[in-house]
């Protein structure tokens, strides 16, 4: 067992060596990529990844916290699918800076240095009636667990999901598997409905007597699915995701106004009731570090050409 | 008669030995250690002043009761190996607690030595003797009860959960420690900054437990990745939960959701635990501001303003509400802060915090307050003085006014009771809860308080765990 490995980095700036101290308890162990699979031309990735205890744990709208390795950030995601019995979970993310893109970099047989969870609380699955799930860009991986359980639990379930084009739609055939009936949508008109994901609800709110929504995507997707469902007064569930340290509601980081009143996303959600989130303040809180995370994904690009 | 005297007199001569340390205007800009530590030479000089008391006051100062004079004893005679194995008697991290303990409380607070002049450098010395047998030592294991095939889960890898395991692998139980980060350590290793505590001693100190036999599971969250019954469920016949507090408290007044509003929480455990103060190296980001504001004056307060410092802040306030003397921190850290150029805005409390159009922090709002009757903590309360409100800038504001308990682990297990503010009722003697076979101490017992106190709540339920698997409950 060899838990303390040493290593130096090079600081550049500043000329010096730094002294990279690893501590890995209980000897190196790691959690091991089993699956891998590129979507939307490269730009999103599947892995699925061994991890026993949360396999047998997770419930749909859990996250886990992955880390890939000792100078890594720690990146929460919202789970995709578990397996129980092969013990796996299944995160879909989409490269957006330096840690999703040196996620990426990990093939099959590699893996993460940490996973953590099951964390968040679980969607509330019951029997409503008619209820519909809307989905946008990567928000489809974690709305696909949510909507078969739903269908699961005797829900007729509509479906409606999005994407900027044809080619950055995912999981069309699954959610197809998972709803009773799936409208697609591309904001470009090259696969679908020629327009937004909210056009399509509002004709099924205008149609149907819908009890429910979810709304899972990027924020101002959620924001506007929001406003219509409120107009009909349609119970709307979202599920966030805002920056988070720990996800164990230690640092507060995660932190967003709903309904006046201050929430923790990793212990308090990731769902909220739509219409009371503050999704303004949400977007302006995901830039905080906007420019340090530009720094570092050119950086890493630059390194990896 | 008289000889004695003459030894008594000489005692007093000899100075305390000043712990050498970085200047503070190079220390204020980097993250390494402030304290130099002491050489033999100095460590058995420092000896020489203890005056070997025979009813010690600083033993009964201490919270887990280290035998001080003996260990003191072992350094004036020069065998250092020989007081660091007295230490781990009754403390598992003397390293730690040479160096984070609130000595001037403890045992230095009662010295005899003390009374006169300058108390004997007790923290110094276990420092000194820790840090010996680490780097020179040969690594000897303490001695070892024959197993007792008994199962132990130690929830929590901070002090007191530390604390538990190597007393009861001691004991010959089987430990395993689970830990809800990527590493062991708990506040040690994402709340107190390295240049107060290097991780480097932490990990040897784990490192060492492991070599003892203790099991350590991090990433492992009890409460989500598994409950407590579920540990009994799979074999273990008891449990110790040493969570620490870990919910930040935040002011409750407007703006605080802003860009630049950080609880120390979050701005430590970037800077500590995720390295951030070696960003890009490390990928974790980490705001830094160049006007600072650090609410509240604990150990805490102090320690995210030296950080700020550090990370190059042009200035640093620590806005306190109360006076100098109700400031909580230790007072060593109050007087490095102040030696690095962070300023102390005492009396003053913020109202309201304000941003910019795109929700960052570019100042906020304050009272100034001055002190009325004492309210329940015994501390006299502050009243706001009327038409005294100013602004101040800032382009970082760290909220450092204390933690409560966090729920994660409490709301998955109904079976304990917990007092109002969402505390585990713990037995104060042995640190039984109210579940079978459940112990629990340190932060999510009494509340946010020191290192030292968590280890000493620890050794107290360590020996009726202990006591449980020979008895019963």
């Amino acid at each position: 067992m060899k838990s303390r490995i040493s290593g130096i980095i090079w600081r550049e700036k500043d000329n010096c060596r730094i002294n990279i101290i690893i501590y890995r308890a209980g000897g190196l162990k790691m959690f091991k990529i089993v699956k891998r699979e590129e979507m939307a031309g490269g730009t999103v990735i599947l892995n699925e990844i061994e991890a026993p205890l949360i396999a047998q744990k997770a419930k749909p709208g859990q996250f886990v916290i992955i880390k890939a390795n000792e100078t890594g950030e720690r990146i929460p995601l919202t789970m995709a699918d578990t397996d129980p019995k092969k013990g796996t979970i299944t995160v879909i993310y989409m490269i957006v800076g330096k840690s999703t893109a040196l996620f990426k970099t990990l093939k099959v047989g590699e893996g993460y240095q940490d996973v953590i969870g099951p964390l968040g609380k679980p969607t509330h699955v019951e029997k409503l009636g008619t209820v519909v799930c809307v989905g946008g860009g990567t928000g489809v991986a974690v709305l696909h667990p949510i909507t078969r359980a739903l269908k699961e639990a005797g829900n007729h379930v509509i479906g409606i999901i999005g994407a900027r084009n044809k080619g950055l739609l995912i999981l069309e055939e699954q959610m197809k598997a998972a709803s009773n009936e799936l409208h697609v949508c591309t904001d470009d008109g090259s696969y679908g409905h020629h327009g937004f994901v909210t056009e399509v609800l509002k004709k099924m709110l205008e149609t149907k007597e819908v009890k429910l929504v979810v709304g899972i995507g990027p924020v101002p997707m959620m924001k506007f699915v929001s406003k219509m469902t409120k107009e009909f007064n349609v119970k709307t569930l979202v599920s966030l995701n805002p920056i988070m340290i720990d996800g164990t509601g230690m640092c507060g980081g995660c932190r967003v106004s709903v309904g006046g009143e201050t929430k923790f996303a990793c212990v308090d959600g990731p769902e909220f009731d739509g219409h009371q989130v503050d999704y303004d303040g949400l977007m302006q809180r995901l830039q905080a570090y906007c420019d340090e995370e530009k720094e570092c994904y050119g950086t890493f690009c630059k390194l990896n050409q | 008669m008289a000889e004695e005297e003459v030894k008594k007199v000489k005692k007093e001569a000899i100075p305390r030995q000043p712990m050498p340390e970085q200047a503070p205007e190079v220390r204020r800009r980097n993250f390494k250690e402030v304290p130099i530590g002491y050489t033999p030479e100095t460590a058995m000089l420092e000896a020489q002043r203890c005056l070997q008391c025979k009813k010690p006051g600083c033993v009964d100062g201490c919270p887990v009761q280290v035998d001080i004079p003996g260990f003191i004893n072992q350094i004036k005679e020069g065998n250092f190996s020989g007081a660091a194995r007295l230490l781990w008697q009754k403390n598992s991290l003397p390293a730690v607690c040479g160096r984070v303990c609130p000595q001037e409380v403890q045992c230095e607070g009662v010295c005899i030595v003390g009374k006169k002049g300058q108390p004997v450098a007790i923290g110094n010395l276990e420092r000194f003797a820790a840090d010996y047998e680490r780097i020179n030592g040969k690594g000897e294991l303490p001695p070892k009860a024959p197993p007792t095939g008994k199962k132990v889960a130690v929830v929590g890898s901070g002090p007191s959960g530390l604390t538990v395991a190597g007393d009861l692998i001691a004991k010959g139980h089987e430990v395993t420690v689970l830990e809800a980060f990527h590493k062991p350590g708990g506040v040690l290793v994402y709340g107190i900054p390295e240049f107060r505590l290097p991780k480097e001693i932490v990990f040897s100190e784990v490192a060492f437990m492991e070599k003892q036999g203790v099991k350590l599971e991090c990433n492992s969250v009890v409460g989500r990745t598994v409950t407590l019954d579920e540990l009994f469920a799979q074999g273990y016949n008891a449990v110790y939960v040493g969570v620490g507090a870990g919910l930040p408290t935040f002011m409750n007044i407007p703006g605080e959701n802003l860009i630049g509003v950080l609880s120390a929480n979050e701005y430590l455990t970037r800077a500590n635990l995720m390295k951030a103060y070696l960003f890009p190296e490390y990928d974790t980001p980490i705001v830094k501001g160049k006007n600072v504001v650090v609410l509240g004056a604990g150990n805490v307060a102090m320690d995210s303003a030296r950080t700020a410092m550090r990370l190059g802040a042009d200035n640093v306030k620590i806005v306190y509400r109360r006076s100098k003397q109700e400031m909580p921190a230790r007072k060593a850290e109050i007087h490095h802060a102040g030696e690095e150029g962070i300023e102390f805005f005492l009396l003053t409390a913020p109202t309201r915090f304000l941003g910019d159009e795109k929700g960052r922090i570019t100042g906020m709002e304050c009272l100034k307050m001055e002190l009325g009757e004492p309210d329940q903590s015994g501390r006299r309360r502050p009243i706001p003085v009327k038409g005294s409100e100013f602004k101040m800038d800032c382009d970082l504001v760290i909220v450092a006014v204390g933690a409560g308990a966090n729920p994660l682990l409490t709301q998955s297990t109904p079976e304990l009771s917990l007092n109002k503010r969402g505390y585990i009722i713990a037995d104060p003697e042995t640190g039984k809860t109210t579940k079978k076979g459940v112990w629990a101490g340190g932060d999510i017992v009494t509340g946010s308080a020191t290192v030292i106190l968590a280890m000493g709540a620890g050794r107290k339920a360590a020996d009726s765990i202990h006591n449980y698997l020979k008895w019963g409950w």
